[in-house]
């Protein structure tokens, strides 16, 4: 490794590279629950042709791979699982590209959303990008190549809906580029070529190094607001769902549920952003969203909060930082959550199951969804706090998070960004062919196996 | 237990129904009227019971303090025809639940009742509430705001609890006879509703603008005029207390505040519109919202003065954006006196 | 191991709001900045050192860098989402770098520090006497019973261009017609960087040795020249018993120089303004400085879009001015800052604090743009000097 630790000082320069006890701890481990797994070294490339060299450096050794933007999956997928180089690319943060008029931008992979977010408000400020809710420093990047959805989710479909193109670097040193700007200098779309940035997406860095992709942009309209559907009956859920989704005005949809504070306990909220060029548009699309429940609001089973303007202000938050909040719940730094991609039509089964698996594992939980798309699917989570101080506390959400992921499969749903173990747990529902289809196409992208090895694997 | 006091001879030999009549939110003919009244009396469904914005007004403009908004709240309830959603009411019976506390400790006189507004209690400030004391929390809230949400039955759970909180914990262990209510709410509550209801308050209630009036007369010589003009959004609760609206002039006038006449002041002054958004009718909030609001600034206020802190709320920000400055009625005084506002302002 | 808020430790969630602005511009934690590692961030601060104390990581020199490049600047205290403890980030870290130092276990430029302020009472190892050298000329009264008590500090007192920014700020409060007088030779450090270095008792120690002095000289405004002396004489000297009224020079100047205008700028010059972290996110004080600005005939002010509470430090805070440990590089901050400056079309970089001036006149001619922007205090500007 010494050998290899040399020639990394060489590419990148020895100030990016470490191999200290202090940087192999931080980089063993996330916010989550899983344990922590030592990396023998840490890098911090700045170019591609840096990334190219040291993925041959890797292949002719062996030496894993584990690219690292945000490190904030909370699902432990960073962390070096057999050991090796993480890569972390927070140092490739440029925003290289933004075309006003195609509506996307090009960054590179290190860039943060709140970065991306901040420049489009100074320079293009009639455009913005789907926000996730993680915090401002995860990267759009590692956002889209996990599936991750966000503020315009509702309008646009998950963040790999939203991917233009892509460029990587493979475990074999070449670099490829997906989409339009394989063929012209616009990162405009994936068509009409055959979509090969599927090869990226969802494969937890286990394929190659995505160095920079492109994301479409949205109009940024001066006029904002938010509603709040109140309901208490989860077999309202679908339905109300499909409602508010059909009427095209929301650009975000989420679901929260929550026992604490106690008023919260036992209430289902639908929160609904949206925005307009002007007030009249703006209640033109409240109204149709009134209309779109009108059913609930007549039998009085439902009906929409009135929110006071800094209430409006942090659910209108982007993101939201709330949910970092979240992790101070038990005192303790740490929360992590089953992100279940499902069918809208099972809200009330996943609601109840969120239930069962709290009550089951006695854990501080916290329910919810976002809708992807006019309610094609939503990403429903089921977050458990923990205290990082207590390590029963630490293994009760970690039992809980598992036997969710369970669960979650048995009700069809698909845990989202799963950790090592819930990939396994993936895999054995898995149509078999499937499976080996992934292997036969990792063999040929990464004949030496150095790419994040444990993951996806049955082993 | 705690029946409404309220005679329905009155009601029925009534010639004017000023009640409805007078009301700025329903359109009957005296005919109409009296054929809604008859329902209402009967217990029958009735389309007031189904219009009533709950703005209180009717409590003011009943001739013979019968109190006919009490009843249509009665008949709302009995009839299962209260106008906000069922959960809407589940998730604000929640919020405003009472969690016991323990006292704040030793209480002097003067005595403020913040009701649940721990938000407001930095208001109290300077000299303009100088030797003064307070209690706050969900277990002194006054709970009249469930006329609102047909919840008579939640007033006459939840109030007697409040009441004995309040007595037991608050004032009787200090040998406190006297509270002044910073909330018209509070101080229409242990006025008039609680006796409206056969509910006993074993204290006596001032309301804040009469204090706030009687504390400004001692402050004359520190008192800089304001100079300015302004609108007064003037709170559904203080149609329990007619009584108490001329302090508002004569705070204004102690502090150099003109406050010229306007359409929906006084008698007609309209609803901050949260109720009725909460009864999920937009349109008519928004109607009844930008009335107000161009009513302010043809009269060219430059403040808006709020003294409940849910009407504030409900349309601070749209009166700001409108270019009227929302502030708090104790907050602007403090302004005379040279203190920064905290809220609003 | 145990330390004081060792109890908040465990509680960061890493969420790294603390590396950024509120407006997530830019990266703006200066070590953070520069190192780029997880573990040079605020979070991964507050993990290594419950791991520390856990045992199950050693003192190791890579440690110490870690800890004591922190340039204490409060921009994670400032945006960090977790209300329940964000206060107490830098005293968490201000007490690991207790233990560390209580050990021995500093950084050799952390010891030489040390070193130097036992020995000679000041990190320039110059004499004592050298102490009052800034004022030769100025006719400034040694203290006895103005109004005011200069205090200069160690910068101000040694460094060759901190000097002339302690002639200009004396001159321009005597100009305006603020009564003050000055300690000179007998002036001590004033130890707030010593404090933030971790060494508490030689911080009580110097800390005594002033309160004393001005206390028997009845000394009970003080002007400081440095943000960081201010900050010390404001919220750490109180804890030891006293009182005094400590105003930072720029307050005192935005009111005096109101009543008598400088003669200011020649010509119409562009100005924008570095917030101090001492004074800024410390202690509240963004205004002072701008009103200044606004006095002085000339000047143009432009806001860089770090600014207030938003702004990044130079990198000399928390002891890293005289250890140059995050100071130092082609990835230091006060380089990203001077180019941050050049980008608005400013053709001078107004500080108001010593240690600023020093890091960013240096970062200026890092990065070559001696031609394009001058690093300035204040005072100078309102002197045009």
């Amino acid at each position: 490794m010494q050998k290899i630790i040399e020639e990394l000082n060489k590419i990148v320069g020895d100030a990016f590279v470490s191999d200290a006890a202090e940087e192999r701890f931080i980089y063993s481990r996330d916010q989550g629950t899983m344990e922590p797994r030592n990396p023998d070294v840490v890098a911090m490339p700045q170019t591609v042709q840096e990334i190219q060299c040291i993925m041959r450096l890797a292949t002719e050794a062996c030496v894993p791979i584990v690219p690292m933007g945000g490190g904030l999956v909370l699902s432990g997928l960073t962390r070096p699982l057999k050991g090796g180089i993480v890569l972390d690319l927070k140092r490739m943060n440029r925003i290289l590209e933004v075309n006003e008029t195609s509506r996307y931008a090009v960054v590179e992979a290190g860039c943060a959303q709140g970065m991306l977010q901040s420049y489009l408000a100074k320079n293009h400020p009639g455009l913005k990008h789907s926000m996730p809710d993680a915090p401002p420093i995860a990267t759009v990047a590692g956002n889209v190549l996990i599936h991750g959805s966000g503020h315009m989710s509702a309008w646009a479909g998950y963040h790999t809906d939203q991917l233009n193109g892509l460029e990587a670097v493979l475990p074999t040193g070449e670099v490829v580029r997906l989409g339009s700007c394989s063929t012209s200098d616009y990162w405009f779309a994936r068509a009409p070529l055959p979509d090969l940035s599927g090869l990226f997406l969802g494969w937890a860095g286990t394929t190659g190094v995505v160095t920079k992709l492109a994301i479409k942009l949205f109009p940024k309209r001066a006029f904002q607001d938010v509603r709040i559907f109140v309901a208490d009956n989860p077999e309202y859920g679908t339905d109300v769902i499909n409602r508010l989704a059909d009427v095209g005005v929301a650009e975000d949809i989420t679901a929260w549920m929550t026992p604490k504070p106690d008023w919260a306990n036992g209430l289902l909220n639908f929160n609904m952003v949206y925005s307009a060029e002007d007030k009249e548009e703006l209640t033109f699309k409240r109204e149709l969203l009134s209309r779109s429940v009108k059913p609930y609001i007549e039998a009085k089973t439902g009906g929409f909060m009135a929110l006071p303007y800094n209430m409006k202000k942090s659910f209108m938050a982007e993101p939201a930082a709330t949910l970092a909040k979240y992790a101070d719940v038990r005192k303790g730094g740490g929360f992590e959550y089953v992100g279940a991609i499902m069918p809208v039509g099972n809200f009330a089964k996943a609601y109840e199951l969120g239930l069962e698996q709290a009550g089951k594992h006695d854990v501080a939980y916290s329910l919810g969804a976002r809708i992807i798309g006019q309610a094609h699917s939503m990403m429903f989570f089921y977050a458990y706090a923990f205290n990082r101080a207590d390590k029963q506390d630490v293994a009760n959400a970690q039992h809980a998070l598992e036997d969710t992921n369970e669960a979650v499969l048995k009700l069809g749903g698909v845990p989202w960004k799963a950790e090592a173990p819930a990939q396994k747990q993936i895999i054995e529902h898995m149509h078999p062919e499937t499976y080996a289809l992934m292997n036969k196409v990792r063999s040929v992208l990464d004949p030496s196996g150095i790419m994040n090895p444990g993951n996806w694997e049955v082993d | 237990m705690y029946d409404l006091k309220y005679d329905p001879e009155v009601c029925a030999k009534c010639e004017t129904v000023d009640c409805l009549m007078r009301c700025d939110y329903t359109d009957y003919t005296l005919e109409q009227a009296r054929e809604q009244r008859r329902l209402v009396l009967e217990g029958q469904d009735a389309q007031v019971l189904h219009d009533c914005i709950t703005c209180y007004a009717c409590e003011e403009y009943c001739p013979y303090d019968n109190h006919p908004f009490y009843l249509l709240v009665e008949r709302q309830e009995q009839l299962d025809k209260g106008l906000v959603p069922v959960p809407i009411v589940n998730q604000q019976l929640g919020m405003m639940a009472i969690k016991e506390k323990d006292p704040p400790g030793p209480l002097q006189d003067t005595v403020i009742n913040m009701c649940f507004f721990p938000m407001l209690s930095d208001m109290l400030r300077g000299d303009l509430f100088a030797d003064t004391s307070y209690f706050v929390g969900s277990d002194v809230f006054c709970n009249v705001m469930w006329l609102h949400t047909a919840g008579n039955s939640v007033i006459r759970e939840r109030l007697p609890k409040v009441i004995d909180t309040i007595w037991t914990k608050h004032l009787e262990p200090n040998g406190i006879e006297e509270i002044v209510c910073y909330h018209d709410e509070c101080y229409g509550t242990y006025n008039y509703l609680a006796p409206a209801f056969g509910i006993e308050v074993p204290w006596k209630s001032k309301h804040l603008f009469q204090f706030l009036f009687e504390r400004l007369t001692q402050l004359k010589d520190k008192i800089k005029p304001l100079g300015i003009t302004v609108a007064y959004q003037r709170p559904c609760s203080n149609r329990f207390c007619p009584e108490i609206a001329h302090y508002v002039d004569d705070i204004f006038e102690l502090i150099g505040v003109n406050r010229p006449e306007r359409q929906y002041d006084r008698d007609h002054a309209l609803c901050c519109g949260s109720v009725i958004r909460l009864q999920q009718r937009d349109k008519l909030a928004d109607d009844v919202l930008q009335r107000n609001l161009d009513d302010m600034k043809a009269v060219g206020a430059e403040y808006c003065v709020f003294n409940c802190p849910a009407c504030l709320m409900g349309m601070g920000y749209e009166t700001f954006e409108a270019g009227v400055v929302p502030i708090m009625m104790s907050e602007l005084c403090q302004m005379a006196l040279g203190e920064k506002p905290i809220l609003g302002g | 191991m145990e330390m004081q808020h060792s109890e908040i430790l465990h509680r960061c969630f890493r969420c790294g709001y603390c590396k950024m602005p509120s407006d997530f511009t830019d990266l703006n934690c200066p070590s953070y900045l520069k190192y780029r590692f997880e573990t040079f961030s605020p979070g991964g601060r507050m993990w290594l050192l419950r791991a520390w104390l856990d045992g199950e990581l050693q003192t190791s020199p890579r440690f110490q860098e870690i800890m004591y490049s922190c340039a204490t600047c409060g921009n994670c205290v400032e945006h960090c989402v977790m209300p329940k403890f964000k206060d107490l980030l830098l005293d968490a870290f201000t007490a690991a770098r207790c233990l560390l130092a209580e050990e021995g276990d500093v950084p050799p430029a952390v010891r030489d520090y040390f070193k130097a302020m036992h020995v000679n009472g000041n990190p320039y190892k110059l004499p004592q006497e050298a102490r009052g050298d800034w004022a030769k000329g100025l006719g400034l009264p040694a203290y006895n019973g103005q109004e005011y008590l200069l205090y200069i500090g160690d910068v101000g007192s040694y460094d060759e261009r901190a000097q002339k920014m302690a002639a200009s700020v004396a001159k321009a409060l005597k100009a305006s017609g603020v009564d003050v007088g000055i300690l000179g030779a007998d002036e001590h450090a004033d130890g707030n960087d010593v404090m933030a270095l971790g060494e508490k008792m030689l911080f009580e120690l110097l800390a005594k040795q002033n309160i004393e002095q001005w206390h028997d000289l009845g000394v009970s405004k003080i002007i400081t020249l440095d943000p960081h002396a201010y900050h010390a004489i404001k919220n750490l000297y109180p804890e030891l018993g006293c009182d005094f009224q400590v105003q930072h020079y720029s307050e005192v100047l935005a009111k005096s120089l109101r009543a008598n205008p400088p003669k200011g700028q020649d010509r119409p010059v562009k100005v924008a303004f570095h917030d101090p972290c001492y004074l800024g996110r410390h202690n509240g004080q963004f205004n002072a400085p701008r009103n200044v600005l606004k006095n002085i005939p000339g000047v143009e002010t432009v806001e860089m879009g770090r600014s207030r509470k938003n702004a990044l430090c130079c990198g000399g805070g928390g002891g890293n001015f005289f250890t140059d440990i995050v100071g130092s590089g082609p990835n230091a901050p006060a380089r990203a800052r001077v180019l941050e400056a050049a980008a608005t079309g400013a053709e001078v970089l107004a500080v108001a604090c010593p240690n600023c001036l020093k890091m960013l006149g240096d970062a200026v001619k890092a990065e070559e743009l001696d031609d394009q922007l001058k690093v300035v205090d204040l005072a100078e500007l309102a002197l045009n000097q």
